[in-house]
């Protein structure tokens, strides 16, 4: 009994010294080919940035996001003619700071697109992989959902849930991790249908693992790369679909400081004061823009098939 | 080719039927009870509350209601508005041409923008040029539409005065509709300066629901075509001493375009779907924007009919673009 063990545990070893400089191989080959990227380095500073004025909003911003200054209503930045310094990107129509509004609104854009991915990802993931690994007719169950889900244009699906939920940033989100959830889905499944029958599934099999270890374990791992770069590109869409629906007046309430809830709450006001409609926005673009540029790195780094050989 | 057809039709019944489940579910799962949200603000009183779910059927079984709604439907009652009392049919055939024609021109204007950046960029692979124009498509990839829309509204209907700021056309006109489609009944009308008012209505809605089509457009042509161009038959037609216009207009662009128009189609089932924040920020007069209202009006069986009629017609749009794909691509037809 002790002799089996240890020679596992030997075996373990003698695997570990050959996955753990493969594995850092890997993530080094990734690295450097994401870093050849000059558009996806910039992504990821830019995104880093964004990430610490969030994480550190109530050190950066000046004033509090909530206060309504009553002596300074639609003050204009502070380069403009009528422009005050201490409100560098001019204040709203009740006299709140924009600069700081738009500082905390980055934690909720930045939480937005985590819960959405998080949420949409491990359960698109696990219904993917239930789907593919057992296949038959909970398989065809699976797709025939997905489809009725992508038959409808995601936005006015996602409304209709927070109708349904009630309007707000929480159910915003559920609503638009439930519509992003069937891509993951399909390519969840769709890889682990290439892997199922690979020889080191197989070898996993007859070696005894279990169902959980061979979905979980095996198989997964070897799934990611595109599951990685889908989470990417729906963690701006979450940021984008959530400052839209608050646009809409369905996502986060006013006078929560989310990016599209204050261009709703600016739009009366375009044609009079184009600040407080301008950089909400340009704050949206750039987060979604940076994280798009990471994505398209990542893709190109993780796809074999673009790399310059 | 038939056969090819009529799979992919049967695949579609079991999610139109998926489609409609939800459809139904819609006013079932919404808090509160369906007769007292259909009544509206006002209530009704406990009799009338009885006779009127005799009447929608509420009081039976829900298979049979489910069963009755798809009865209805297959008929052409997809309900009636609370708030207008007309047939949402009628509604949706009222209000389509609107976001058709919006539709329409938009993804005009992306593909005759998207298709040759796209080949441009992939000519060039690398250049500045390449960059610019992927650049700018990522930029309009990652566009927040309804700021977009704004920030064009301020610059020209509000600085330069050039475009009105909401609506299909001046209220100074006013004539038949025939066709639906504001810029052919404006020159059917023959009255001066109508069309030129229907056009400059139509310039800003179009750029703003074009922009993000154009992008993906854009970044789809110039991959497919940096495939193509690496292909022997490529290589051939350049070394037999073909021109450079010669080789990828027609040699290579023909193939490069089949995943395209795939994305072309697939886009249009998107916009026809709504343009839900271009219409919103445009007041146009579409689907999109009955939609929303909708929604804020609390005139739920319109979102019922009309959640259902969307997604038919992108079913109908997603088939229609098989078939297409199956006609330039004999490949998968199997």
């Amino acid at each position: 009994m002790t002799d089996t063990s240890q020679i596992v545990e030997e075996d373990l070893e003698h695997v570990e010294e050959h996955v753990g400089p493969a594995r850092r191989g890997r993530l080094g080959e990734f690295w450097y080919y994401f870093s050849q990227n000059r558009g996806a380095v910039t992504g990821l500073v830019v995104f880093t940035i964004i990430v610490l004025v969030a994480l550190f909003a109530p050190l950066i911003a000046p004033h509090s996001p909530s206060l309504q200054n009553r002596d300074a209503f639609l003050v204009p930045p502070f380069w403009q003619e009528g422009g005050n310094a201490a409100y560098i990107l001019g204040t709203d129509a009740v006299g709140r700071d924009i600069l700081s509004r738009l500082i905390y609104g980055a934690r909720f854009s930045l939480f937005i697109g985590v819960f959405v991915v998080v949420l949409a990802m491990t359960t698109g993931i696990i219904i993917g992989l239930i789907a593919g690994y057992v296949r038959g007719w909970v398989d065809t169950a699976i797709m025939r959902v997905m489809d009725v889900i992508l038959a409808f244009p995601s936005l006015l699906l996602a409304l209709v849930l927070v109708a349904i939920l009630g309007p707000g940033l929480l159910n915003a989100m559920i609503a638009i991790a439930l519509v992003l959830q069937p891509h993951f889905v399909r390519l969840t499944r769709a890889s682990v249908m290439s892997e199922r029958n690979r020889e080191y599934v197989i070898s996993s099999r007859v070696a005894g693992a279990g169902v959980f270890r061979l979905m979980f374990i095996t198989i997964l791992p070897n799934c990611m790369a595109p599951l990685i770069v889908q989470g990417t590109l729906s963690f701006s869409n979450a940021i984008l679909d959530a400052a839209a629906l608050g646009f809409l007046g369905m996502g986060a309430q006013p006078p929560t400081p989310e990016w599209g809830t204050m261009l709703a709450e600016a739009r009366e006001f375009i044609l009079r004061a184009w600040w407080v409609v301008t950089f909400p926005g340009l704050a949206i673009l750039v987060t979604v823009l940076a994280i798009n540029l990471m994505g398209d790195g990542m893709r190109d780094a993780l796809d074999p098939r673009l790399k310059k050989s | 080719m038939i056969r090819f057809l009529l799979r992919k039709f049967g695949l579609l019944i079991p999610t139109f039927i998926g489609v409609s489940i939800i459809a139904f579910a819609f006013i079932r799962l919404l808090p509160g009870d369906p007769i007292t949200l259909l009544a509206g603000e006002r209530g009704v009183s406990p009799e009338r509350y009885q006779e009127l779910q005799a009447a929608y059927g509420f009081d039976k079984p829900i298979v049979i209601q489910y069963v009755n709604y798809l009865g209805d439907i297959l008929q052409g009652d997809f309900g009636t508005s609370i708030v207008t009392k007309r047939p949402v049919l009628e509604e949706f055939m009222q209000l389509f041409p609107a976001t058709l024609e919006l539709s329409i021109c938009a993804i005009i204007l992306a593909t005759v923008i998207g298709i040759p950046a796209g080949i441009l960029a992939a000519v060039r692979r690398g250049s500045f040029t390449d960059q610019s124009i992927m650049g700018v498509a990522l930029v309009g990839y990652s566009m927040p539409i309804f700021w977009w829309g704004l920030l064009l509204i301020i610059l020209f209907s509000g600085i330069l005065q050039w475009t009105p700021v909401s609506g299909r056309i001046s209220l100074l006109y006013f004539f038949p509709q025939v066709t639906g489609f504001m810029l052919i009944d404006s020159l059917l009308s023959g009255q001066a300066g109508a069309f030129k008012s229907a056009v400059s209505h139509l310039i800003l809605p179009t750029i703003v629901l074009a922009t993000i089509p154009l992008a993906v457009i854009a970044r789809q042509t110039r991959s497919a075509m940096l495939e193509v161009l690496s292909e022997d038959y490529v290589r051939t037609a350049r070394s037999k001493g073909l021109g450079p216009f010669r080789v990828i207009g027609l040699h290579a662009l023909r193939n490069a375009l089949i995943p395209v128009v795939t994305t072309i189609g697939l886009q249009v089932g998107v916009l026809l779907a709504g343009a839900i924040l271009t219409e919103s920020i445009f007041s146009w007069p579409g689907i999109g924007k009955w939609m929303v209202d909708s929604v804020f009006k609390r005139d739920y069986s319109v979102v019922q009919g009309g959640l259902l009629l969307i997604a038919g017609m992108i079913m109908l749009v997603n088939l229609l673009v098989d078939l297409v794909y199956g006609l330039i691509n004999p490949r998968i037809r199997r």
